[in-house]
This record gives C-alpha cells, sequence and structure tokens, in this order.
C-alpha cells in the first residue's frame, strides 16, 4: 500500500525533526501534495490518525492537507497548461513534447509545535 | 506553539539514509544494483542468466517480496548467495529496508542485485541507496508502459526489454518503445535481450563489467 509507506516515512522525518529542534509535542502539520503525485488523501490522512500513536511526539498532531496544482510545460510553444484537464498532449499547439513542471510534489510545509 | 518552516521532502529521512548506504558501498567498492519491474517481467529469470553467464565475479540477490521465498530459492541453487526480504507488505524498498538486508546478508560480493517488488509505481519513487537502477519491460508487457509509468523509465540508468524470444507472438515494436524511452530518459542505456536464448546478453553483461570498474576505480 502507497499511502503507509508515504505515512511511516513522513513520521521517521517529522520524528527526527523533533529530536534535532528539541521538540516536545508537534501539532498541526501542514504538507503539500501535488495534484498528480498519485496520493490518495483521505487514505493518508486515515493511515496517518493509526501510525501517528507510534511516536509520543506526534500523538496528538493533526494533518492539514494542501493541493498544489499540477501545470504542463509545453517545449514546442513555450506555453503551459493544467496536466489534469489535457494531460501531456499541449492544447495549444497539439505537441506531445511536454513535461510536468509542478504537480508531483509531497512537501512538509511547516509543523506547530512545542 | 511556534511554526516551523520545514519546506522538507516528506521522504526526506530515506534520502539521508540511501546516500549514507551508497557511501558504504563505495567505500567497500561493491556495486549494488537496483532492479526493477512489474511482476512477472523476468527479473529472477535474467538474473539467473546473469549468474550462469559471469561465474568470476561474485554476485550476490537480495530478493524483496510481500510473501514467500521462492526466488531466493532459484537464485540460491545456482551458488549465489541469496537473502529473502519481506517488506510487510509495503510495495516498495526503502533504503533502510535495504541497509538492513545489505548488513544482514554480510556478502563480500563485487556486485548485489536488489530485486525490487515487482511494480511499475512506487519502487521508482524511493531512493534504495543502489548505485545504479535498472528496469526490465518484458515484450509481452507491450510497447505503450513508457507512456503510464514515465517515472520509473526516467529514473533508470538502464533498460533491459525481456523476453525477446517472444516478439513473434506479440505486437510489441522494440523500435517504438526504444523512442518512447528515450524521449522521457536521452541518457538511459538499453538492452533488448533473451535471458532464454541468451541473444543480447553479452552486450548487458558488459555494461555491467564496465560499471562496476568505473564503481571501484572513482
Amino acid at each position: 500500500m502507497h499511502e503507509m509507506g508515504i505515512v511511516l516515512h513522513l513520521a521517521k522525518t517529522l520524528d527526527e525533526t523533533a529530536a534535532t529542534e528539541h521538540l516536545t509535542a508537534i501539532g498541526k502539520v501542514v504538507l503539500q501534495v501535488g495534484e498528480v503525485s498519485g496520493i490518495m488523501t483521505d487514505l493518508f490522512t486515515d493511515c496517518w490518525d493509526y501510525f501517528k500513536g507510534r511516536h509520543a511526539v506526534l500523538k496528538n498532531s493533526t494533518l492539514v492537507i494542501e493541493q498544489i496544482p499540477a501545470v504542463t510545460y509545453c517545449d514546442n510553444c513555450k506555453g503551459t497548461y493544467a496536466t489534469v484537464k489535457y494531460g501531456k498532449e499541449c492544447p495549444y499547439c497539439h505537441s506531445g513534447e511536454t513535461w510536468l513542471l509542478k504537480g508531483n510534489e509531497c512537501i512538509i510545509k511547516e509543523i506547530e509545535a512545542e | 506553539m511556534k511554526v516551523i518552516q520545514l519546506g522538507a521532502s516528506v521522504t526526506a529521512s530515506n534520502e539521508k539514509d540511501a546516500e549514507r548506504l551508497r557511501a558504504k558501498m563505495k567505500a567497500g567498492g561493491t556495486l549494488l544494483i537496483n532492479v526493477m519491474s512489474s511482476a512477472g517481467a523476468g527479473k529472477t529469470t535474467l538474473l539467473s542468466r546473469i549468474i550462469r553467464d559471469m561465474p568470476h565475479t561474485s554476485i550476490a540477490v537480495m530478493e524483496a517480496d510481500i510473501e514467500s521465498d521462492v526466488d531466493a530459492v532459484r537464485i540460491e541453487s545456482l551458488g549465489a548467495k541469496a537473502i529473502q526480504v519481506h517488506t510487510g507488505g509495503m510495495c516498495h524498498m526503502d533504503a533502510g529496508m535495504t541497509a538492513a538486508a545489505v548488513e544482514a546478508m554480510d556478502a563480500n560480493a563485487d556486485l548485489i542485485f536488489l530485486e525490487n517488488v515487482g511494480n511499475l509505481i512506487c519502487p521508482a519513487e524511493y531512493d534504495t541507496g543502489a548505485g545504479k537502477n535498472l528496469m526490465i519491460l518484458s515484450v509481452p508487457e507491450g510497447d505503450d508502459k513508457p507512456l503510464k509509468y514515465p517515472l520509473m523509465f526516467g529514473k533508470s540508468d538502464a533498460l533491459v526489454i525481456s523476453k525477446l524470444d517472444a516478439l513473434p507472438y506479440f505486437t510489441f515494436d522494440v523500435q517504438r518503445c526504444i523512442a518512447r524511452v528515450k524521449k522521457l530518459n536521452a541518457d538511459i542505456k538499453i538492452f533488448p535481450v533473451s535471458a532464454k536464448t541468451g541473444e543480447g546478453m553479452q552486450a548487458l553483461e558488459d555494461w555491467l563489467c564496465e560499471r562496476m570498474a568505473e564503481w571501484q576505480q572513482s
């Protein structure tokens, strides 16, 4: 299960952050998730609520997920467009020489902690 | 409560583990190759052929699966050292798991293959700490797979197109596949092979020898 792996890494990264920053409790965790990252956010949150109990510093944390829209760049006409709506082919010039500019990320933006 | 701006990748801890493992393998002169493909693309068959064809290279294999030890038993029957890793339900290997497996295996090998979980998606997203990434696409899977799973094709150093002996029975177009892959990854090395007949194996094995020499020198 893909989400479980990511949740385990998130918990480990936050645990290490808590140790280096001398934090005793982490509250809000703001995660930025790309629209085409392949992460199912509902499943991710459920998984987080289960695994956070395993780490003392995370047990009262809450996950806030912000979505990053996916944008594709066209090498041919140098334009950008919404990836999910148009896919791989540029809607302006119909070129297939296109690249994902953003929307594939999973970033811990910020945490609230004491 | 204070707010701490992190801006860090969720897998930051994995990336640290991966760098640590790579440095350790480099110091020991062992090249670790992460082998990725769909389930049934012929990972174990390809590795078995390489072990038979390269008797003077000390090769060990880490078999990562969700269940069973059939692959590890197959590899061991060829005389190579093998270890079975169970991922505990996870669909990929990460650097921490790989490092633990390398430690447990304790092999003094020139070349270690990590046979990742059969899946074209998640294994591409985690740096295992390997020196090189190799993926296999088999003829029966179809030449459209680079379009569907661009990340893995984009991240691999080499692509093996396997089961070439099955080409007459499928509509797989090798040149079309190569063109699609090169669009995603201009630097990738591509080896069309049949582990069954041996076709194309020499070029792949030469590439492996070159990468081992390079890894031990630089």
